[in-house]
């Protein structure tokens, strides 16, 4: 059955039967071609459908094509005014979903491959990119759900974008810190806090041995503190505890705001006052984070990332987009840092699915990996790397699980575990830090931290109060959900 | 003070033993290991002395130890730090840095001020020990 009225075939009809006016399947019109080699220019998108009820699974797939390129519902001449050949984007594999359909409790889902020529979007813009592959398709009828997975975008295209303004290496040489995670935290309570006692939290941890301290996603120009203050207070807290320790210190300063014009102002005055970082939130959208990396670059400035909003449709399996997509087009776009999953946390986040998007942040190639949910081989063309940010329920006596998963290059966020440490700001900053260097000098001593981390730790807390506070408070702290984002395949695919 | 600079500050000061585990583990990733001194620990003074090149084919931690003690020898007043270089693709940069030797006395730094139009500040963050030529800055202990 089709997703159309049933008609006649038309495909491969002569041109003035295949363009009569009326209503054929898009299989027909062109957008299912399973002989189709995907040349390396083409973007590639892997989509997960679920058909309406009926509906066979070639067709809404090249309905799924059809739609995210030149289609629309009828046939129109118009067509036949272009090489519409080269325009319509080409659904060219379907493969079903493991542990979906009869049997399960899923409806049967399929994973459809359709190949987009590089004519079809504009260099150096993702808003265009996802007008295409994202802007229509998503509320087409013939399919219950559909969520792009997972995209493989050709060098040709990615030359064309900017990417992060310093990227991981150079983040490092500025800030002279090498070998370790970076640790940060957010500034708590998120709301209320006037900016003198907001700075007061800043300098506290920074002062206890935190490199970061970070707005929340939140955070603007409220009446309790309007964002000249915070500015102006938060850069006293960094440049005091920058004396005190002798290191490079920092705090992202949220410039989100309600128009570009306010974005800048607010990124000047951070400029202006030192600060080696800015912050922005993805609901700015894509256009205006680009327009902050082209702004950070030009001005030698951190940009982190805030991923506030995406879990509104990145999180269930079915329908929306993959956070890996995202965190591909964020590394295209130009961000520094970008909260990427913690594992471990409060948040969701199932260690595959992680892994796969903390590597498509920081490697400079990735192969296939359809057990970390990569399924495309994927160059990145020398974009720099995008540190990613572990943030949301961890604390120091998971040290050795952050370590393992989250590996070096990674900014680990400790907000409720530095500030609510029964000693006192600085004394969780300091737990958070000691327990951080005992572990990786224990990994680089060849120690097995994933099974000896809690003694390693136990040791550090010997020559540290603070440590051993912070591994007495929050013992007993785990957040053991099943993940809702999951990957469809084991270490050993069957399918693919 | 204690300047926290480098991957292992927070913890006690490193025996010669661990130094050399951490020297062994560098050795192993295949980076390259070099050894640097300053009396100017500033935050932002990357460029600290280097005592000889980066040791590219050297693949002894024993022979990076005796460097790091000649280094210890002619300039026990200053901190000395061992950085691993990475040359991969994509890297090309400093992997592990740790200090390994600090003066007796951590002088630190004063945050002076200058005031600005609407309350802004220029912050300049100033080494303590730099109001001392350079060579007497830790006079008791540097030659």
């Amino acid at each position: 059955m089709s997703a159309r009225p049933s008609t006649p075939d038309r495909a491969g009809a002569p041109g003035a039967e295949r363009y009569r006016s009326g209503v054929i399947p898009y299989k027909a019109m062109g957008y299912w071609e399973p002989d189709y080699a995907p040349k390396d220019t083409d973007v590639i998108a892997l989509f997960r459908i679920t058909p309406q009820e009926g509906v066979d699974p070639e067709e809404a797939a090249a309905a799924v094509a059809g739609e995210s390129s030149t289609a629309t519902w009828t046939v129109v001449w118009t067509d036949r005014l272009t090489a519409c050949d080269r325009y319509r984007a080409k659904a060219y594999r379907v493969d079903p979903v493991p542990a979906t359909g009869p049997g399960t409790s899923t409806p049967q889902q399929y994973f459809a491959r359709v190949a987009y020529d590089l004519v079809l979007f504009e260099e150096g813009s993702i808003a265009n990119l996802a007008a295409s592959i994202i802007g229509n398709v998503f509320g087409f009828k013939a399919v219950k759900a559909l969520r792009l997975e997972d995209m493989r975008i050709p060098v040709a295209y990615l030359k064309t974008f900017q990417g992060p303004p310093t990227g991981i290496v150079v983040e490092r040489e500025r800030l002279d810190k090498f070998g370790r995670p970076l640790l940060g935290a957010t500034a708590k309570p998120k709301l209320g806090l006037s900016g003198k006692n907001y700075g007061r939290v800043i300098y506290e941890a920074l002062k206890g041995g935190l490199d970061f301290v970070k707005d929340d996603e939140n955070i603007g120009s409220q009446p309790f503190m309007h964002w000249r203050d915070r500015f102006l207070f938060a850069m006293e807290a960094v440049n005091r505890a920058s004396a005190d320790t002798g290191e490079i210190k920092g705090h992202y300063l949220n410039v989100t705001a309600g128009t570009m014009e306010a974005m800048y102002e607010r990124a000047e005055l951070a400029k202006e006052l030192g600060s080696i970082v800015v912050m922005i939130d993805l609901v700015i959208g894509y256009t205006a984070i680009q327009s902050m990396a082209q702004w950070a670059r030009k001005n030698d400035m951190l940009l982190h990332l805030h991923r506030a909003g995406h879990s509104t449709y990145t999180r269930q399996k079915a329908h929306g987009v993959s956070f890996r997509v995202i965190a591909k087009w964020m590394r295209m776009a130009g961000v520094d840092h970008i909260h990427a999953g913690t594992v471990v946390g409060k948040l969701e986040g199932d260690p595959s699915v992680i892994r796969g998007i903390y590597d498509s942040l920081r490697e400079p190639f990735t192969s296939e990996r359809l057990d970390h949910g990569l399924f495309f081989d994927q160059d990145w063309a020398d974009l720099r790397k995008v540190m990613p940010v572990a943030s949301g329920g961890i604390h120091a006596g998971q040290m050795h699980q952050l370590l393992t998963y989250l590996g070096d290059d990674v900014v680990l966020q400790f907000g409720g575990g530095t500030i609510g440490h029964p000693m006192g700001i600085q004394a969780g900053a300091t737990a958070n830090r000691v327990a951080l260097e005992a572990t990786v000098l224990a990994r680089n001593e060849g120690r097995d931290v994933w099974n000896e981390g809690p003694e390693i730790l136990e040791a550090a807390g010997r020559h540290c109060a603070p440590l051993r506070a912070a591994l007495e408070t929050w013992k007993d702290v785990s957040y053991q959900y099943q993940s809702t984002d999951t990957v469809d395949f084991t270490a050993t695919p069957t399918l693919g | 003070m204690r300047l926290t600079q480098g991957t292992f500050s927070f913890l006690p000061d490193l025996s010669d033993a661990q130094i050399q585990r951490q020297l062994e583990h560098a050795l192993s990733r295949g980076w390259a290991l070099s050894i640097e001194s300053t009396d100017d620990a500033h935050p932002r003074n990357v460029y600290w002395e280097m005592w000889g090149q980066p040791m590219f084919d050297t693949p002894d931690a024993g022979a990076v130890m005796r460097g790091v003690n000649a280094c210890r020898q002619a300039h026990p007043g200053r901190y000395v730090k061992v950085n691993a270089f990475d040359s991969a693709s994509g890297w090309e940069t400093v992997r592990l840095s740790f200090i390994v030797q600090r003066p007796a006395e951590e002088p630190g730094f004063s945050l002076l001020r200058q005031e600005g139009p609407g309350r802004t500040q220029r912050y300049t963050v100033r080494g303590y020990a730099v109001e001392r030529p350079a060579g007497r800055r830790y006079p008791e202990t540097d030659r």
